[in-house]
């Protein structure tokens, strides 16, 4: 749908690495995958799969334990791994904004909601003081905050949950950022308000044409929001796929497991009260299993699985695997092919 | 005979400000329910966050003292009793927590933790003791043999499987499971539902189970209660409630679940503003200024609830 | 984006050592201050305990021939009035001031613990009148307090002991209360009522352990300024009595000679502020040691 297009990010073999007292942690170990202009691409998976991770290497913002990024991040063909300080510091919040999972601790209690968006839209714009504050309200306009005039003078604390989400929003896209880095976004918060946040980054995506990375281990969501999807698991991505695809016909074991595992509204009567279950834990990423990562896990596990790591196998344009069971078949396809 | 008769229950919490603590207000965080609960049945309790399903639980184990209602299990009134009397019944009554990382005390190994009940109950020699935890612990799906490990040690569902080890040492008859796979990964959360099930039906246990998680409720759940501000906005069986929801907010709330399945696009019931502060509730019905089907009467009155036929009941004035 | 959402941005940080002591000794070693506390704490130990062997003799007789001696390779301190070498007295001022350290904290410990478990745990009515109660001593400078209590107690080893002791009670009970609010509201704490766990068990066996952290780093703070106290009072003469060395005491002494021989006064001085130094220097390496906030 989009190979015409020229990826806006494109990361390439992306490793972070944390060096701690236990040794090196690979939250991310090798991964690769592209975002479009205007499209909302889900990332999925589990806590501890290097979701997040993947999505603050992409900003720079690990600094907290010495991390270390290896890799390609491309942004519209610039490598920012390769910018320094002041160079990340303009992309961060003007081409690339995220959103975070916990608006409570997002916003500073001392400051006045307006002066915070007034601030993020100075360091990035000419503007004057009164300029900023007119466009910081001009923002609670748009993501939806009832008398947004009053509402810039008041402090965090008086705002709700979602008030605070749709805050964050509304200052992530305070700078017209070409793609927006969503963590869990509605995680923390209610049904209700959560459906009006989703329906509040559909439409400001479609006025701005804003690319989105929704990051979120909600199936439900990704459903709904995303237009493609990439599966990750312990640190790598295991399956990549447009989203009715993957929800239709999911190949990985491991996405097959997971839409399995949740409870669906309607579908006790048909497969009783037995979920599907994925045996064993989240690997922790200081031991990551050898071979392909899921094999302690796979219900479908072969001999190879335990020893060779699965190539990444390409379906078609649309659609990549990292699993021997597509390996094989791709291979029995080829060979029928073949004679 | 139900095992679980809550009636009209209330738990206000005063709001005190100032040197001599004034009492300026009050958060009616349970506003009058009631309910019913069956030995080996599942009650679901939704609602959003701040609706009060939290306190309920921890009402009727009197963790929190109740302002008013009735609380009988098992035949007994729970707000009658003495404290000694109200450890003893503890023993039958448990409870499984949302968090299983601060649920566990992190200075205590699993075998300490999950015997924690038993040495309060029963004068039992330490090796029987031992037998108990490590029986507890296979029961629950972990290894015996981990049993001086220490919670830190542990994943988050297996830290959920402790908590519920814990809970069904002396054999209890009902669980309230407060929140129980809510902070879990995706595929450990249908691991401690199907245990909970399992452990469900070998027992014979009966489940108070409280969630926000409108389909996790849904599955695990046979009754389910809605709740909106402190009040049940409606009851019924599963199917009943999630196929013929009455109340508008049960229809919102269902309408906003995001469902995992990218070809049905459903219309959603976007309900506007936030939920109102439950120091300062609104008049008459509490829900009727989200309402997108209010009436003149709703600001007014306040509905009760009542049965709309065949145990489904609701509290809304349009029934 | 402000600096302050990257700080927030700390997460996977989480992933650094479960083994808390592993982590926690790690990053006590990384503190150089907090390292040097400790080494000086072992020495002012090690002459405590060696005293006799580091000094024969008896530092309190006096030798009038040799008063007020320079340092020399004889005396390395020199001498005070009294013709005693200062080494010596210092050497067993640390015993004085060590027992008057521990004994200090254990009555503050004693009496500051209980009250303040059952201040927190229990609330209400019993928590208003120990807070008055801390309240009002509080309201006096610590060392005034113990002054007070030691005119109406009298001078000497022991009762400089329980006034300092009774001056540190409140601090205990504000510190341990203010954690006891903290760790009440925790879900195992709530757990334990739930499997019917009796009070003071919950007290003793989950609440205690889960509030023995801050517990420690106060009593390395306390233990300094119990040392600094009782000095102090030595000083005014109030204290430990002479001929006992006891460091404030010698400082006291050495006042009048302040001018024609003021190593008399100097050295004692330098023992009290080095103790109470590492003391405190401890204390704080130990809080961000012990403080999984702090990462490393």
């Amino acid at each position: 749908m989009n190979e015409q297009l020229k990826p806006l990010l494109e990361i390439k073999g992306l490793v972070t690495r944390f060096h701690t007292l236990d040794g090196v942690v690979k939250a991310v170990d090798g991964i690769d995958f592209e975002v479009y202009e205007g499209e909302t691409l889900g990332l999925v998976g589990e806590s501890g799969c290097g979701k997040s991770v993947t999505a603050l290497s992409i900003l720079q913002l690990l600094r907290c334990p010495p991390a270390e990024i290896m890799g390609r991040i491309l942004f519209e063909g610039k490598n920012l791994l390769e910018l320094d300080r002041e160079g990340i510091r303009k992309i961060r919040g003007n081409d690339i904004s995220m959103i975070f999972q916990e608006p409570m601790t997002s916003l500073n209690p001392v400051l006045k909601i307006g002066e915070q968006i007034a601030e993020a839209a100075r360091t990035h714009k000419n503007m004057t003081r009164q300029e900023a504050w007119r466009w910081a309200v001009e923002m609670l306009r748009m993501v939806q905050i009832p008398g947004p005039n009053s509402r810039a003078r008041q402090y965090p604390h008086s705002f709700s949950g979602g008030m605070r989400q749709r805050t964050m929003i509304g200052m992530s896209l305070s700078c017209n950022p070409r793609l927006i880095l969503a963590d869990e976004p509605t995680t923390a918060l209610d049904v209700t308000i959560q459906a009006q946040i989703m329906s509040l980054l559909h439409r400001l995506k479609d006025e701005f044409n804003t690319a989105i990375v929704l990051i979120t281990h909600d199936l439900g969501v990704i459903a709904e929001m995303a237009s493609r999807v990439v599966v990750m698991y312990a640190g790598i991505v295991v399956e990549e796929a447009p989203v009715k695809e993957i929800f239709k016909d999911p190949r990985h074991p491991y996405t097959q497991g997971l839409l399995g595992s949740i409870p669906v509204i309607g579908r006790k009567r048909q497969t009783g009260r037995r979920l599907q279950e994925i045996p064993g834990i989240v690997p922790s990423p200081m031991e990551t299993p050898s071979g392909c990562r899921f094999h302690p896990r796979c219900s479908k596990v072969m001999n190879r699985c335990c020893r060779q790591e699965p190539p990444m196998i390409r379906l078609n344009e649309h659609r990549r695997v990292s699993c021997w069971l597509e390996a094989h078949s791709t291979v029995k396809k080829s060979q029928a092919g073949g004679r | 005979m139900a095992l679980l008769e809550v009636n009209n229950l209330k738990k206000y919490f005063p709001i005190k400000k100032g040197v001599f603590s004034r009492t300026l207000g009050q958060v009616r965080a349970v506003d009058g329910i009631s309910f019913t609960l069956k030995r080996g049945e599942t009650l679901g309790l939704v609602g959003e966050s701040g609706c009060g399903k939290t306190t309920v639980g921890r009402s009727i184990l009197r963790l929190i003292e109740p302002t008013a209602g009735q609380i009988t299990f098992n035949n007994q009134n729970l707000l009658d009793l003495e404290r000694e009397e109200l450890r003893k019944v503890r023993a039958s009554l448990q409870i499984i927590f949302q968090d299983p990382f601060s649920s566990l005390d992190p200075r205590m190994n699993v075998g300490q933790i999950i015997a924690e009940p038993i040495r309060n109950h029963l004068k039992i020699s330490r090796k029987e003791i031992r037998e108990r935890v490590a029986y507890l612990m296979e029961r629950v799906g972990l290894h015996p043999e981990h049993i001086s490990r220490y919670p830190h040690e542990f994943s988050g569902g297996q830290r959920q499987r402790i908590g519920i080890a814990r809970a069904l040492a002396l054999n209890p008859l009902a669980i309230i499971c407060d929140e129980p796979v809510s902070a879990l990964d995706v595929s450990i959360q249908a691991q401690v539902i199907n245990l909970l099930a399992r452990l469900q039906e070998q027992m014979n246990l009966s489940y108070l189970f409280i969630a926000h998680d409108l389909s996790v409720v849904e599955h695990i759940s046979d009754r389910v209660a809605v709740m909106y501000l402190g009040r049940i906005a409606e009851l019924a069986s599963d199917q009943e409630l999630y196929q013929n929801p009455l109340h508008p907010y049960s229809r919102a709330l269902l309408s906003a679940v995001p469902i995992p399945d990218p070809e049905i696009r459903r219309k959603k019931i976007v309900l506007q503003g936030d939920v109102p502060s439950p120091m300062d509730p609104p008049s008459g019905c509490s829900f009727h200024t989200r309402c997108p089907e209010c009436k003149e009467i709703c600001s007014q009155e306040e509905p009760i609830l009542k049965d709309a036929g065949d145990g489904h009941w609701v509290s809304c004035h349009l029934w | 984006m402000t600096e302050q959402k990257e700080d927030d941005v700390c997460q996977p940080g989480e992933l650094v050592t479960d083994n808390r002591f592993k982590r926690q000794w790690v990053k006590l070693k990384r503190n150089k201050a907090a390292l040097a506390g400790g080494m000086l704490i072992i020495v002012y130990v090690l002459s405590a305990f060696f005293a006799p062997v580091i000094f024969p003799g008896n530092p309190s007789a006096p030798n009038l021939i040799k008063s007020l001696e320079t340092p020399s390779v004889e005396n390395l301190l020199g001498t005070d009035e009294l013709g005693r070498s200062i080494l010596g007295r210092i050497i067993y001022g640390s015993r004085i001031s060590l027992l008057i350290a521990v004994g200090v904290v254990s009555v503050g410990m004693i009496l500051g613990i209980p009250l303040g478990l059952v201040s927190g745990y229990y609330g209400g009515k019993i928590d208003f009148i120990i807070q008055r109660i801390t309240d009002t001593m509080l309201a006096f400078p610590g060392f005034l307090l113990a002054l007070a209590l030691v005119a109406v107690l009298g001078v000497g080893l022991r009762n400089t002991v329980i006034s300092i002791g009774i001056s540190m009670v409140p601090l205990y009970i504000r510190l341990v209360r203010g954690c006891v609010l903290s760790v009440r509201a925790e879900d195992y704490v709530e757990a334990a009522k739930a499997v019917g766990t009796r009070d003071i068990a919950i007290l003793i066996r989950h609440i205690l352990p889960n509030v023995m952290v801050p517990i420690t780093v106060q009593t390395s703070l306390s233990m300094g300024m119990a040392i600094l106290f009782a000095a102090g009072l030595g000083f005014l003469g109030i204290g430990v009595q002479p001929p006992t060395p006891e460091w404030g005491a010698m400082l006291g002494s050495a006042r009048s000679y302040l001018f024609n021989a003021p190593h008399v006064a100097t050295f004692p001085g330098i023992a009290i502020f080095l103790a109470v130094l590492s003391f405190n220097l401890l204390g704080d390496g130990l809080r961000d040691a012990l403080d999984p906030r702090f990462r490393i």
